[in-house]
């Protein structure tokens, strides 16, 4: 182990040092004798792809979980962090991905929630307010978690573990819910800690942020320690091939035939609120040509939920005239009819939503096939004709099997993302409405699945693709619009739109083409 | 510290294995109260489990004895399977009697070829209009379909009490609680065998069961409204994208379980009483849902389940008469046999291992 030298170089010697670090779920290993070390002062990025294993550290570093082997040492010294609570009494804060709010309390009584009791509120709000002061977080600790932003919100769980007095603090994929803006500002304030001698470790995948924010980089490739770099004088490229193992090969953009017909259209979409929390949509369109990608892009928790179950027909309104495909008026059918009408839909989810999880891949195939496939005469089961289904599916997308007409829990992410996406395309729909065609799947997967899809638009079908990543909509989109607050602004030729400006609109700015009400 | 983890795969062993062991399980700690009870632990085990089987008639009685488990089992498992937890099959099966018998008191003199028919369709309907109430207000106001299917039971208990001592009474009946007795027409027959003769009380119905447990089980393997059901119960969301409607498949499958409920209802009054009086049912409902699990909520399981539950039932009755021991000791039994499957189906569902809390220190070079 070469981290000895670190020791010689440094006075004070590392905060948090990782010593062979394994820990296997079942067969799966997901942390294979990682071994690095952050220290004081600095900003740490932890860089690996969707499910390198990077979680999995993390949560041993808070607590969370028990190695199975390997040793943690604080300040030198070995220790046994059992819990959350441990972690943070040694002064390891962590915010996560998924935020821990109670929408309906205040910022301070959020807060206070967290704390050790005997704290009047008074003091904690002056103690909020002097924390926000000092690093620049502007949170007001009487606003109510619903009325913030994410961005907002996610400084209120930063708050939070300042007021523990951390020395390391973690962050779980902090950018993946924030728009350009709040990225930056985030920065600015992850900066102003460094300075100020904290540590933080920085999860995530995005390379263009982890070389403008932080000093080194320790990078996971499935669950091993690939290296801890000097992000000095990397490139984006170098890092990335660290991460994936090969080349990154990116996916070529295509020309939308000049002009083509419009096979879907989205008239005037209105569907109420339907909980305090639920978003309402007003006044969506959306025309998509043959052969296009239409682009949504957005950040979560604006209406993607609410318009993906409008379009699928989850949810139905009780005017007609609103969604048009090739013509014929589908506002009034339910899922069934619309596959009948060569309608495909892959749902965001697909644990429970795009799929079965207990049920073989056989069933999984007739899930939406059931009312355009020749699979049930008369209400029976054509039960080898499911199977073949599937295995023709798993064929045509490189579906890896681990038996024949396996459960679709037992594929891997990837595996299943990669057969839910298959079972539409197969069935060559006019219209595909996808969301989040490749959320938490592996590079390569990714890569195939957004290579299927421009296939299937070069055969002259239209791509609704609603994504919360901003990289996807601009690899593979035609037009772009952008859903904010349940509201869609017009949609631009990718060719026009910069990523600012997206960002902007994403942010809530109307100022680019924006529908404002 | 105890480690669970969801299973990726349950084998089919295991799928089988579980009921075994819950069963066995069951009976050492039966053997154990009968010995706390003063009982000698062999002579009860004997008393329970052969001796009501040591004959060819009494096998016969036995699949009288489950005819109603089967018929009400085997339509729980569409509304277990579907995420529908309908307890009020004891309720359905009393209103399903009080129909049917509702046609033979009034028709006595239609012939069977008429008169049988009519009573199933009667019995069937009664059944599903006293589930269609928990399933309408579950629908229509997301009311919990288990609390309120399970009041309607005592509802419909109280009323068959009060139809025999009330309006339907038998003017003839000495101030018993009992209606007119069914004409011949009504009542369903003994199997007359070619050559062993009539087995037992062994009847038609018990043929019906078994027949409507096999086709319980290629509707739920092998149709679209099988696959609906099992979609609706394992993944709701799943179902909805799959452009299932989750209200129609709700009412569907609590039609399903009351209609099969109310026919076991009719088949126990017109095979075994003859008439209706204020107990038509010893708990079948309730026992059926043990029957159900123990099944695996697998309608060919139900056959064995129902048998099995049968013979305990039955067990409990020769016990009584030859030992003296208490009635009760056979609810006990059941008692324990539910919570044993229960028990079993997490290790059924979860890959169990225990692990050392320490964490191996590695020894660092420095």
């Amino acid at each position: 182990m070469s981290k000895s030298s670190n020791s010689s170089c440094s006075k004070l010697g590392p905060l948090l040092e990782a010593v062979g670090i394994t820990k296997s779920f079942g067969d799966f290993v997901a942390n294979d004798d990682v071994s690095f070390s952050i220290h004081a002062g600095e900003i740490h990025a932890l860089l690996g792809e969707n499910g390198a294993g990077k979680s999995t550290f993390v949560k041993i570093a808070y607590g969370l979980l028990q190695p199975d082997t390997g040793q943690l040492f604080w300040n030198g010294k070995p220790v046994f962090i059992n819990g959350p609570q441990h972690a943070r009494k040694l002064g390891i804060g962590m915010v996560f991905q998924h935020f821990s709010l109670f929408d309906a309390l205040t910022v301070a009584e959020n807060i206070q929630l967290a704390m050790p009791p005997g704290e009047t509120m008074a003091s904690l709000s002056s103690r909020i307010s002097s924390i926000s002061k000092e690093y620049g977080i502007g949170v007001d600790p009487d606003a109510r978690i619903y009325n913030l932003s994410v961005g907002q919100q996610q400084r209120v769980e930063i708050i939070r573990c300042l007021l523990q007095d951390p020395k390391l603090l973690i962050m779980d994929e902090p950018t993946s819910v924030l728009t350009p803006q709040e990225t930056e500002q985030l920065f600015s304030v992850l900066r102003r800690f460094a300075d100020n001698g904290l540590a933080v470790l920085f999860i995530s995948h995005k390379l263009d942020e982890i070389r403008a924010l932080t000093s080194r980089a320790t990078v996971l490739r499935r669950g091993q320690n690939v290296g801890s770099v000097a992000i000095k004088g990397q490139t984006n490229s170098k890092l990335a091939e660290m991460m994936i193992g090969n080349k990154v090969k990116n996916v070529a953009r295509q020309k939308a035939p000049a002009k083509s017909k419009l096979l879907f259209e989205v008239k005037n979409l209105y569907r109420p609120q339907e909980s305090a929390f639920s978003v309402t949509l007003r006044n969506i369109s959306i025309a998509a040509n043959a052969g296009e990608i239409f682009g949504i892009a957005g950040i979560a928790g604006n209406g993607q939920g609410e318009l993906m179950s409008a379009l699928i027909g989850e949810w139905r309104g009780s005017d007609s005239g609103v969604m048009f495909l090739d013509g014929v008026d589908v506002s009034l059918k339910n899922p069934a009819e619309r596959r009948v009408a060569r309608m495909g839909f892959i749902p965001e989810e697909r644990n429970g939503h795009a799929a079965v999880p207990s049920m073989s891949l056989a069933e999984n195939a007739l899930l939406t096939s059931h009312s355009i496939v020749e699979l049930v005469r008369h209400g029976v089961l054509d039960l080898s004709g499911m199977k073949a289904k599937a295995g023709e599916i798993a064929k045509d997308f490189d579906v890896r099997l681990p038996e024949a007409n396996p459960l679709a829990s037992s594929l891997s992410g990837g595996n299943l993302q990669k057969f839910v996406v298959g079972r539409e395309i197969i069935k060559v729909p006019k219209v595909l409405i996808v969301s989040q065609p490749t959320w938490g799947v592996d590079v390569g997967a990714a890569v195939f699945i957004r290579r299927a899809m421009l296939d299937l638009a070069a055969e002259g079908s239209a791509i609704v693709m609603i994504s919360q990543d901003l990289e996807e909509i601009f690899a593979i989109s035609h037009r772009i619009a952008v859903l904010h607050d349940g509201i869609l602004s017009d949609a631009e030729p990718a060719g026009n739109l910069t990523a600012k400006k997206v960002g902007l609109l994403m942010g809530g700015s109307h100022a680019v083409g924006g529908k404002s009400v | 510290m105890i480690s669970m983890t969801p299973r990726k795969h349950i084998p089919l062993s295991l799928t089988l294995l579980t009921p075994a062991v819950a069963i066995f399980l069951t009976l050492a700690v039966g053997v154990a109260i009968f010995g706390l009870l003063g009982f000698s632990p062999f002579d009860s085990l004997y008393t329970f489990f052969v001796a009501p089987i040591s004959r060819p008639d009494q096998i016969g009685d036995l699949f009288v004895k489950a005819c109603p488990l089967i018929i009400t089992a085997t339509g729980l498992v569409f509304c277990f399977r579907a995420n529908v937890w309908n307890i009020g099959a004891e309720g359905q099966l009393i209103f399903g009697a009080i129909f049917s018998g509702w046609v033979a008191l009034n028709f006595p003199d239609w012939p069977a070829m008429s008169l049988m028919p009519a009573m199933v369709l009667a019995s069937i309907i009664g059944g599903i209009c006293w589930a269609m109430i928990p399933a309408l207000l579950k629908v229509r106001f997301n009311t919990n379909e288990i609390l309120v299917s399970l009041m309607l039971t005592y509802v419909a208990a109280l009323f068959i009490d009060w139809l025999v001592r009330g309006p339907w009474r038998d003017p003839m009946s000495f101030g018993f609680p009992l209606t007119k007795m069914y004409s011949d027409a009504g009542l369903i027959q003994r199997i007359d065998l070619p050559i062993v003769g009539t087995l037992g009380q062994l009847h038609w119905g018990v043929i019906g069961a078994l027949l409507l447990a096999v086709a319980g089980g290629f509707v739920l393997s092998r149709t679209i409204l099988g696959f609906q059901i099992k979609v609706m119960g394992d993944a709701p969301r799943a179902g909805q994208f799959a452009g299932f409607e989750p209200h129609l498949v709700t009412i569907g499958v609590m039609a399903i379980a009351g209609g099969a409920a109310g026919l076991a209802g009719m088949i126990e009054v017109s095979a075994s009483m003859g008439q209706l009086q204020p107990n038509v049912s010893f708990g079948y409902g309730f026992t059926a849902i043990i029957v159900a699990f123990l099944a695996r909520l697998n309608p060919i399981g139900v056959i064995f389940a129902g048998l099995i539950v049968a013979l305990a039932e039955l067990g409990g009755d020769y016990a009584q008469i030859a030992l003296g021991m208490p009635k009760v000791v056979t609810g006990v039994f059941k008692g324990i046999l539910l919570f044993m499957l229960l028990a079993g189906e997490i290790f059924n569902r979860y890959h169990i291992t225990w692990r050392r809390p320490a964490v191996m220190p590695v020894s660092k070079g420095r």
